[in-house]
């Protein structure tokens, strides 16, 4: 199947599926870590141009903590975990008791940044993890790398793979948020998965609809 | 900026041209690199927002011409010819080409920002365009803003503030 093409409507519920199952598993483990209650949006899937990708989470100069792994093996791909820096400090502040903590004050404690990907291998963990049980795929991913920086800078690392073949990418996002927390996108967090343009056919098979 | 002109805003894989009194910007650079062209004395300047090295790397019949470091800046001089600069009076700053995430993969992917680098300057040397100032490399993203009236190139980075080359 070639990008762009003959993604039908069964097709793009496939890939909320997988958004939806990933993310349900982080949000599981992300509350068990902070032992707080955390929501999940329904999944998004969407084919948006370069440009749209990066005026997402407040535009391409928003600060972000950006958390970014590649997806290698049966389906290849990106996968990021982004967090405003307000929600970032929020997480952090409660897994390492410290209320001084902030992302926005460098330079910023050793603990807090480990604290911070540590969060990333175990969210990226569960939510690739689920991927894998649903699809059977056998997928191996990196480690994490962890960057607090524009959110353009850290979501066109992702693009990279897909700009050989076009200027549109397919994301499922799926986003997260605190429990009693207005649900607003300065608190979202959200997960991206952007598969890598070859890897469409093996997630689609792996499900039975080719 | 002290001027009132407008800023015109170019995205990643695009390229426009500035004359004076507008200026000329793009941000969230990552491992892309923000490529200036202009003239001093004509007070015009183009920006690409380079993402690729080579366009040969492409799997597509139509390619946008403005990604690639290869194909981009000979466009970009067709363009200024278009508005009277000739290709001999043209200087070039650049800045970007970070590597944002540090870790090893097998993927070339991952190491784009320096090769990114490398291409625009040699694209730079085969039109025998001058290279003045550069600030590329690192680890931070950059917002990039080119005034043609100064010549200056105001890079923003998230930890080390606002520099000018």
């Amino acid at each position: 199947m070639a990008y762009n093409q003959k993604i039908t409507s069964l097709h793009l519920d496939v890939l909320k599926e997988i958004g939806n199952i990933g993310a349900a598993h982080a949000a599981t483990a992300l509350s068990d870590l902070l032992d707080k209650k955390i929501d999940m949006r329904v999944p998004k899937v969407e084919m948006v141009s370069f440009n749209d990708m990066m005026e997402l989470v407040g535009g391409s100069e928003n600060v972000v903590v950006g958390i970014f792994l590649r997806i290698e093996g049966d389906a290849e791909g990106s996968m990021f975990f982004i967090l405003p820096i307000e929600q970032a400090n929020r997480f952090i502040r409660r897994l390492i008791h410290d209320e001084s903590f902030d992302f926005k004050n460098p330079p910023v404690s050793e603990l807090g940044l480990s604290a911070m990907q540590e969060m990333g291998n175990i969210l990226s963990g569960s939510y690739l993890s689920a991927l894998s049980d649903f699809t059977n795929l056998k997928i191996y991913p990196t480690v994490p790398g962890l960057s607090v920086d524009m959110f353009g800078a850290i979501i066109s690392i992702g693009l990279i793979e897909l700009s050989h073949v076009g200027d549109n990418v397919i994301v499922i996002n799926t986003s997260i948020f605190e429990d009693g927390v207005e649900d607003l996108e300065t608190v979202r967090g959200h997960f991206f998965l952007l598969p890598d343009p070859d890897s469409f056919e093996a997630i689609f098979k792996a499900l039975g609809v080719s | 900026m002290l001027n009132s002109g407008q800023v015109i805003k170019v995205g990643i894989a695009q390229m426009d041209v500035a004359k004076l009194p507008n200026t000329i910007r793009t941000s969230g650079l990552g491992s892309c690199v923000g490529v200036i062209l202009y003239d001093e004395s004509k007070k015009i300047a183009g920006l690409i927002h380079v993402m690729l090295p080579d366009s040969k790397l492409g799997r597509l019949e139509s390619i946008n011409v403005a990604k690639f470091a290869d194909t981009s800046i000979s466009a970009m001089i067709d363009l200024l010819k278009i508005e009277g600069v000739q290709k001999f009076r043209l200087k070039a700053k650049i800045a970007g080409g970070a590597q944002m995430f540090q870790f090893t993969s097998d993927k070339d992917s991952m190491r784009i920002g320096p090769r990114n680098v490398e291409a625009v300057k040699q694209e730079l040397k085969r039109n025998s365009i001058p290279l003045i100032a550069e600030d590329t490399g690192g680890s931070s993203g950059r917002t990039i803003e080119f005034d043609p009236t100064t010549s200056k190139l105001h890079i923003r980075t998230v930890n080390q503030g606002v520099s000018e080359i």
